[in-house]
């Protein structure tokens, strides 16, 4: 996994809340076997229109936003499905951090394995960063991951807080799997006790 | 020992590890695959030289995609990429090993409906699955949630998964429901009181005697839906309604270890004096067949209401309003029952159950769905199929002018061909109406099987107690 330290990028506004995982990557973007390759279907039906030209009012296509790599969101960001094709596709486009006051718990929790960084602020915060984002490609924003801030273009500093421990793997670009198989010998342990207690399972 | 709540029961039971600041290996006891999340997180075990540490836990069936029509065996009527994600899963369970029901089996079915059918799901589990809607198992006093692909390649490795604990919410709904009103409207009135993101961080236990009346089936409909409230999971403490239900499932223990088992299982309750985090009470007869309007199944309001002003909501919530009625083509002040509707769906692993079925048939029983209207039942399973033809159920529907089709997850996400075109309308019995969600452009409101039945008829949003 790419590792995650310090990112300083334009900053896309999407102001709209509950921007669910089908608004993300549609479902016919699924039926993939690969990882790869969803960035240009991200947000697809916000967009393109039917015929697959891009609408030009959408964020993402306006020519200051086009190289974003930090996206501000309304409130709930990534509410819906289990889908990681969502990170998928946000990473394969170039976003590498989304800022908002709330993101929906499996979301969450699949950014921090694909490299992205989730950032919760408060409202006010968040809504100051927004009209930030919405001056342009001019107004590049700062993260900070080891020193847990956001810096806006005119200096701002945000504190957010993150668990350590997922902190510590997105800092390390940390293999999960590889960690957990450290322990194996405790999960031995659990797993022996368990079936003795709970024969049934 | 302090009070625990029934979340509390079921995590502390199965921490493999815990790190000093609180990171845990939670042991996951079942662990179901679907093929649309699970390709990646196979080809990954591949490529790093890993197995599957537990296959007599792992239970793999296609549902996302496969076709609904009756001539689905033959694989020329999946589009290719449907195909060959369904035969990616083929191959993953004979080359891992794991439990498997294929298209071609009777036990098929959508995998949340699947699992507690085949006695996989059990009170006190933990179980997870690339999928959102795997709450649905928490009906059981099972600690069930969605995961995402890396989390499955990870508990197909490991059999744990790296958690750190929720907090605990508990939902009462005291009284009991009225005539008309279901298991459907019970968790939509809760979202419509919490929002999408009332429940982010926490764990739900549903619980009071409106809960403690509802069946399995219904359990199973109030848990399913927690995640749209933002929660990672739903729970309904199990109950003699419960161990009936399991009891002679093929998978669920027998003889010696059904009684050890129904021993351990009536320890999973909420203890009297246990500590909640946050607390909502509704009063079961203040629920209505309730109906959404929006794109978001927190836009949910009584039959009976009309269509809401955006300008009545605070916040972001005002642009999203207003952007869900230009796509839904409604107006402010529109009566809900005067909204026409072309399609009907009732299926899903929200409502895809023999009880769902009854329902239904109940109110379709020798009525005929409105010309014009397109209407098609999906069943969750194969099993669910069979028992609701020797029922007679399946005639009372295609007598009606309902389609009989094969189980899958079908136009919940239109993965497969069912879909709806563009600004066509539908009165659903699924759990998600954002935009896109059953085609593009496509119309979704959220209703109860009954309501679904109702809507058919008259080819409008009705109120199901006109019709009882």
């Amino acid at each position: 996994m790419e590792k995650f330290d310090k990112l300083s990028g334009i900053a896309a506004p999407m102001p709209l809340v509950n921007i669910d995982t089908d608004m993300i990557i549609p479902k016919v973007f699924l039926k993939t076997i690969k990882r790869s390759g969803l960035g240009v279907n991200l947000f697809d039906e916000m967009r393109y229109d039917r015929q697959g030209n891009e609408i030009p009012e959408f964020v993402l296509n306006q020519p200051a936003y086009r190289e974003a790599s930090i996206l501000v969101a309304g409130d709930n960001f990534g509410c819906g499905s289990s889908r990681e094709h969502a990170p998928w596709a946000i990473a394969d486009f170039g976003i590498r951090c989304v800022i908002s006051t709330s993101f929906a718990d499996i979301f969450y929790n699949n950014c921090f394995k694909n490299g992205i960084l989730p950032i919760v602020l408060p409202e006010a915060e968040r809504d100051a960063l927004m009209e930030d984002a919405e001056k342009g490609a001019n107004a590049r924003i700062e993260v900070d991951l080891e020193a847990q801030t956001v810096t806006s273009s005119d200096g701002e500093v945000y504190h957010f807080e993150i668990d350590s421990f997922k902190k510590h793997c997105l800092m390390n670009g940390l293999d999960d799997i590889g960690l957990t198989l450290e322990k194996a010998a405790a999960i031995d342990t659990f797993e022996e006790k368990h079936a003795t207690e709970r024969p049934w399972v | 020992m302090s009070p625990k709540t029934l979340y509390d029961k079921i995590w502390d039971a199965h921490v493999a590890h815990e790190a000093d600041d609180g990171t845990c290996l939670l042991y996951i006891d079942r662990h179901l695959v679907h093929e649309v999340t699970s390709p990646q997180a196979f080809e990954g075990l591949r490529m790093a030289g890993r197995t599957v540490r537990a296959p007599d836990k792992t239970i793999g069936v296609p549902d996302h995609n496969v076709p609904t029509t009756l001539d689905r065996a033959n694989a020329e009527t999946m589009t290719e990429d449907s195909r060959i994600q369904v035969e990616a899963l083929d191959k993953n369970a004979k080359d891992f090993g794991i439990h498997y029901y294929p298209v071609s089996d009777v036990r098929q079915g959508i995998v949340h409906i699947v699992g507690p059918e085949q006695g996989w799901t059990l009170p006190g589990m933990t179980v997870v699955c690339g999928d959102s809607h795997t709450a649905t198992h928490g009906a059981f006093g099972a600690l069930a949630h969605g995961i995402g692909t890396s989390e499955v390649e990870h508990v197909l490795a490991t059999q744990t998964l790296i958690q750190k604990k929720s907090k605990n919410m508990k939902v009462e709904i005291t009284g009991h429901l009225k005539p008309g009103v279901t298991a459907k409207d019970i968790t939509m009135s809760v979202i419509g009181e919490t929002g999408t993101a009332g429940g982010t961080g926490y764990v739900i236990e549903y619980c009071g005697t409106a809960i403690q009346d509802l069946s399995m089936e219904g359990r199973m409909t109030v848990c399913n839906m927690a995640i749209e409230g933002g929660a990672r999971a739903g729970l309904i403490a199990p109950d003699e309604k419960t161990f009936a239900y399991c009891k002679g499932r093929p998978h669920a223990p027998k003889g010696e270890d059904w009684d050890k088992a129904v021993e351990y299982w009536k320890t999973l309750y909420s203890d009297d004096d246990a500590h909640w985090d946050k607390v909502v009470t509704i009063r079961g007869d203040d629920i209505a067949p309730s109906v959404t309007w929006g794109t978001s199944p927190e836009d949910v309001l009584p039959i009976d209401a009309v269509v809401p002003d955006p300008a009545s909501f605070a916040g972001g919530k005002v642009d999203a309003a207003k952007r869900a009625l230009d796509y839904m083509g409604l107006t402010a002040g529109q009566k809900l029952t005067d909204i026409e509707i072309d399609t009907v769906f009732i299926g899903s692993c929200t409502n895809g159950r023999i009880e769902d079925l009854r329902a239904a048939a109940e109110i379709l029983k020798g009525k005929k769905v409105k010309d014009g209207m397109r209407a098609m039942v999906v069943p969750g399973s194969g099993l669910v199929r069979a028992q609701a033809e020797e029922e007679g159920l399946a005639d009372i529907f295609k007598e009606a002018g309902f389609e009989w089709r094969m189980a899958g997850c079908s136009m919940c996400l239109a993965m497969n061909p069912d879909q709806l075109s563009e600004g066509e309308r539908c009165a659903s019995t699924s759990n998600r109406n954002f935009e896109g969600r059953q085609g593009y452009k496509g119309r979704t409101h959220l209703v109860s099987p009954g309501m679904a039945a109702a809507a058919a008829i008259t080819g409008k949003l009705t109120d199901v107690r006109e019709m009882m």
